[in-house]
């Protein structure tokens, strides 16, 4: 198997508190609306009450996501000026910034959202994984950052043999479109249920 | 986004600067602060050390994550500002630093003879929580000037602070965090430590916990983001009725034999009647009124309790047996449930549900109430000396502007019978509590706005916050990564070193520079520098560490570090002597025991709003008030993770993270016609604001918050425009540690329909 980097996410016990992505815009320096690794909120359920006495089955969980580097990235596939490529190395995605036109085809293609557009340079950017960090062997800054040690990255098969298969969780697109570089461990309520889909 | 300077010019190179925020988080973490060129170009935290779970990494939250953006904000104070319009308008005009000092002394220099030091008063500020803060040089030199009128107590734990110490004679209550993995439950109530940290690696010290085997549950109005991540159960319960639940809990495990009561017998005094002080009619131990044998003739069932809690009675009674059988088992209280009308109650109902449990002085128990760390470490500080005793509740002084003199023990005076004046000089440095972070902003307006009470209120801080705006003079302060100081964790188990990071912008100055140029012009400059540097007084702090810490590294070798981790070989177990050996070692309490029935209470005589027993008392403005009628939704105003109370609330990317906006469940959006980004007034008696609403199923029915810590704006005719919690919280002192009752609050919420959040 080729070598590809991932990242594994222990969203169970994600508390939402953006950590990750507040260093991750700050490491990167980003524009306003600008987030290369967004924390999204998910709730949902009912409540009934019977006099003053309340009944509720109410959930909710939160949900972290950078770019996959996907194994089949659709935003690669539909750049027009080949400034997006996979590193062979170790499946690293990323943009070259003196090729990227700011055409938007990736960001329109990718299911998760990871390319964004930065208006004051007029072309796309997103998560490359930190690759200036890893070269100086240190982890990604949302890995370093996250104070309920929930992120993790290595290579995707290790992370699968460890932590399993999941890619996939309520509030996310299928894996078949990308077949992103992710290893999820679901918050219980987060758990993707084929039949519900 | 302020900051021009890209972080990715590899042509200059890269100084990492160590540091640690001091504004007033529950945090303290390691701050790696990346400059290049005198500027701030990154901020990274720990990641040097291995992080294990005996030596856990200090990691940053995205607070000082993205402190770049509060600290290149374009609208820093930069000069000093003397009012020149109504107190309060917000119009200033730039004056010089020695015009300022001037100003300040003559009327410091004018107050302090004509009225005392009473009338000096330093208010509460938490903006900068470092040893070498502006607060504390202010406090050093009006000491040393005459004294001033000091407080007792903080906006964050004003009743449980009070009320702890009634049932174990101290606060130190809590054991160490490593030991949460020992607990077979953990009961957070009203806690939610992902969110207000409440000591760095907290919520991760409750993961392990959980992962050792703990079930955790929540009990809160909201579904919050420590219980979305941690709990095994959420239990939403209305605000202020914490105590009825708490008492149900007891009524299932006597009904039910399943308290311990020879640690009650042991250790204990007025659980029941048997154990009672001489002198005291029957009926009225803790048992008694739990089974409704007391006055008040009502045993406190699961069925009592659930039309006031709305927690299902078959919860209450599972909860109770849990925690009666889920041995050892620790009910942590935070601060929320204790911020409300009778706020002393909760503390120390969840101190006696602990000992019924014999759940104090073990390993994965938690004796509950307030909960600071048993062990800590005595770290040197910079002398205050107060020749005046005179000390008011933290919450109070609004009382002391108007009828100051008219004020003793009955309005929570300390160590004076009475006052001898009204305050009549602010200083308000690095602080929000002078309005927004206080209750009842509108009716606190008017009493400073007139010019005939406080005659000089002083404001420093980094912004023109809503306190500022009340200054008659404001002074541009430096920031902490312009500075070196000294900060302390919160659980006493390390201590940074703040090193400088970038220089000094603008007229901004460091407390200590412009308050020893103050002290020069009040004629006491030798005795409020003793002829030190504030290097020489932070040496000094380390000195005096090193006195009581042996193993404390020198001055130079700390800086260089950054910090200092003491580092012990067992968790510790907050009254572990006085259980194992209750002979030798006393409870620090009045009968040596743990007193669920105090005397010192029941001496006060007020047994509706005082009882000697901890007792659900119903809240004014609570779910059973008549007033529902006009204001049916119970208003509180939770901690939000994109600030640290109102530090952070100008910043664009915290507004990426979470904007300021109303918590509303489905419901009862529905019933108003609702959706989700409108724009709603909200509004009681009080006051009213216009901000947008989430309407989110993690916020129980009858209940909505607005998120504590916006930036009072209000209108041209008085409307909050950024959502200030505070119009709509009344000021009314709790009985016993007359504290901020900030949650409990009636207010409705309408539609605006030709205001359409986009």
């Amino acid at each position: 198997m080729t070598k590809q980097l991932g990242f594994y996410y222990q969203q169970e016990h994600c508390s939402g508190c953006c950590t990750c992505q507040v260093a991750c815009k700050d490491k990167n320096d980003l524009e306003g609306g600008q987030l290369f690794r967004k924390v999204k909120e998910f709730s949902g359920g009912d409540y009934w009450q019977i006099g003053k006495i309340v009944h509720q089955n109410i959930y909710a969980f939160w949900l972290s996501v950078s770019c996959n580097h996907c194994q089949d990235p659709v935003c690669l596939k539909n750049c027009p000026s080949g400034a997006i490529q996979k590193r062979p190395a170790d499946g690293i995605v990323f943009i070259d910034q003196e090729r990227c036109v700011g055409c938007h085809s990736c960001a329109e293609n990718c299911p998760y959202g990871a390319p964004q557009f930065n208006p004051k340079n007029g072309k796309m950017g997103k998560c490359d994984f930190c690759r200036g960090l890893l070269a100086e062997s240190k982890p990604p800054v949302c890995v370093a950052a996250c104070p309920l040690r929930l992120l993790e990255y290595g290579q995707l098969d290790e992370l699968r043999q460890t932590y399993g298969s999941t890619s996939r969780i309520q509030g996310m697109p299928s894996s078949d479109l990308t077949k992103p570089s992710l290893v999820i461990t679901p918050h219980r309520d987060a758990i993707w249920n084929k039949t519900e889909t | 986004m302020q900051n021009n300077y890209r972080p990715n010019d590899e042509t200059v190179l890269e100084k990492i600067v160590l540091t640690s925020g001091s504004h007033n988080c529950g945090g303290r973490c390691m701050i790696k602060v990346h400059v290049r060129d005198g500027r701030i170009v990154r901020i990274s935290s720990d990641d040097d050390l291995p992080d294990t779970d005996q030596i856990l990494q200090l990691r940053g939250c995205l607070r000082c994550r993205s402190y770049r953006d509060r600290l290149y904000h374009l609208d820093r104070l930069q000069h000093p500002l003397k009012r020149v319009g109504k107190r309060g308008e917000g119009k200033f005009e730039r004056i010089s630093w020695d015009e300022a000092l001037d100003i300040i002394a003559e009327h410091t220099s004018r107050i302090m003879s004509t009225y005392g030091p009473e009338a000096v008063y330093l208010n509460y500020a938490t903006g900068n929580a470092g040893k070498v803060a502006e607060r504390v040089w202010i406090a050093r030199l009006m000491g040393l000037y005459g004294g001033y009128l000091s407080y007792y107590g903080t906006y964050s734990m004003a009743c449980t602070q009070i009320a702890t110490p009634y049932t174990f004679g101290t606060n130190n209550t809590g054991n160490s965090r490593a030991d949460w993995v020992n607990s077979k439950l953990i009961i957070l109530l009203g806690w939610n430590p992902a969110e207000t940290i409440s000591g760095t690696n907290t919520a991760y010290y409750l993961k392990l916990a959980k992962a050792a085997g703990a079930k955790i549950v929540a009990i809160d109005p909201i579904y919050s983001n420590t219980a979305i991540a941690l709990a095994d159960q959420w239990i939403p319960i209305r605000p202020t009725t914490d105590s009825a639940l708490l008492d149900a809990m007891a009524y299932i495990m006597i009904t039910e034999n399943l308290h311990d009561q020879q640690f009650l017998d042991t250790y204990c005094l007025g659980f029941d009647e048997e154990q009672m002080p001489s002198g005291i009619p029957e009926g009225n131990s803790y048992k008694s009124y739990i089974l409704g044998q007391s006055d008040d003739q009502t045993p406190k069932t699961p069925a009592w309790a659930e039309t006031i809690t709305g927690v299902p009675r078959e919860t209450i009674i599972q909860l109770a047996r849990d925690y009666a059988t889920l041995r050892p088992g620790a009910l942590i209280q935070g601060y929320g449930p204790q911020r409300h009308a009778y706020g002393e109650q909760v503390v120390r109902s969840g101190t006696v549900l602990a000992a019924m449990t014999g759940n104090i002085g073990v390993k994965g128990g938690w004796a509950s109430g307030a909960g600071y760390p048993a062990r800590g470490p005595v770290v040197g500080s910079i002398p205050i000396p107060n020749p005046c005793k005179a000390q008011i509740s933290v919450f109070t002084w609004p009382n002391a502007i108007i009828r100051g003199s008219k004020m003793g023990a009955e309005q929570g005076v300390k160590g004076v019978e009475r006052l001898s004046s009204n305050i009549k000089l602010i200083y308000n440095l690095g602080g929000n509590c002078l309005i927004n972070q206080h209750s009842d902003i509108n009716g606190t307006a008017k009493i400073l706005a007139d010019e005939s009470l406080v005659e000089l209120i002083v404001v420093s801080d980094h912004f023109l916050t809503a306190s500022a705006k009340f200054a008659d003079l404001i002074l541009p302060a430096d920031n902490f990564m312009e500075r070196e100081d000294i900060v302390t964790g919160l659980h006493g188990d390390n201590m940074f070193f703040m090193n400088k990071a970038v220089d000094t912008v603008y007229e901004c100055r460091n407390g200590y520079d412009w308050i020893s140029a103050l002290a020069d012009k009040l004629g006491i400059k030798e005795p409020f520098t003793e002829g030190r540097t504030l290097e020489q007084w932070l040496q000094y702090i380390v000195d005096k560490t090193r006195e009581a810490n042996p193993s404390f590294p020198p001055y130079a070798e700390f800086k260089a570090k950054g910090i200092y981790r003491w580092l012990y070989s067992e968790p510790d177990i907050a009254f572990k002597e006085q259980i194992e050996d209750p002979q030798q070692h006393p409870f620090p309490t009045p009968s040596g025991k743990i007193e669920i029935f105090s005397a010192r209470l029941w001496d006060k005589q007020n047994p509706l709003e005082i009882p000697a027993v901890p007792k659900y008392i119903p809240a004014w403005e609570g779910p059973d008030d008549p007033l529902r009628e006009k204001y049916p939704l119970q208003c509180i105003g939770h901690h939000y993770k994109r600030r640290v109370h109102s530090t952070f609330d100008n910043t664009d990317w915290m507004e990426e993270v979470g904007r300021q906006e109303i918590w509303m469940c489905p419901p009862d959006a529905d019933r108003r016609d609702i959706r989700n980004g409108d724009k709603v007034k909200v509004f009681n008696d009080r006051g009213v604001m216009v901000i947008p609403v989430k309407i989110t199923p993690r916020i129980m029915p009858g209940v909505v918050s607005v998120p504590q810590g916006a930036w009072w704006t209000p209108d041209h005719e008085g409307v909050d425009r950024r959502g200030c919690i505070n119009v709509l919280t009344k000021y009314q002192p709790t009985p016993l540690a007359f504290g901020n009752p900030q949650h409990t609050n009636l207010v409705q919420v309408e539609k605006l329909s030709h205001e359409v959040e986009s």
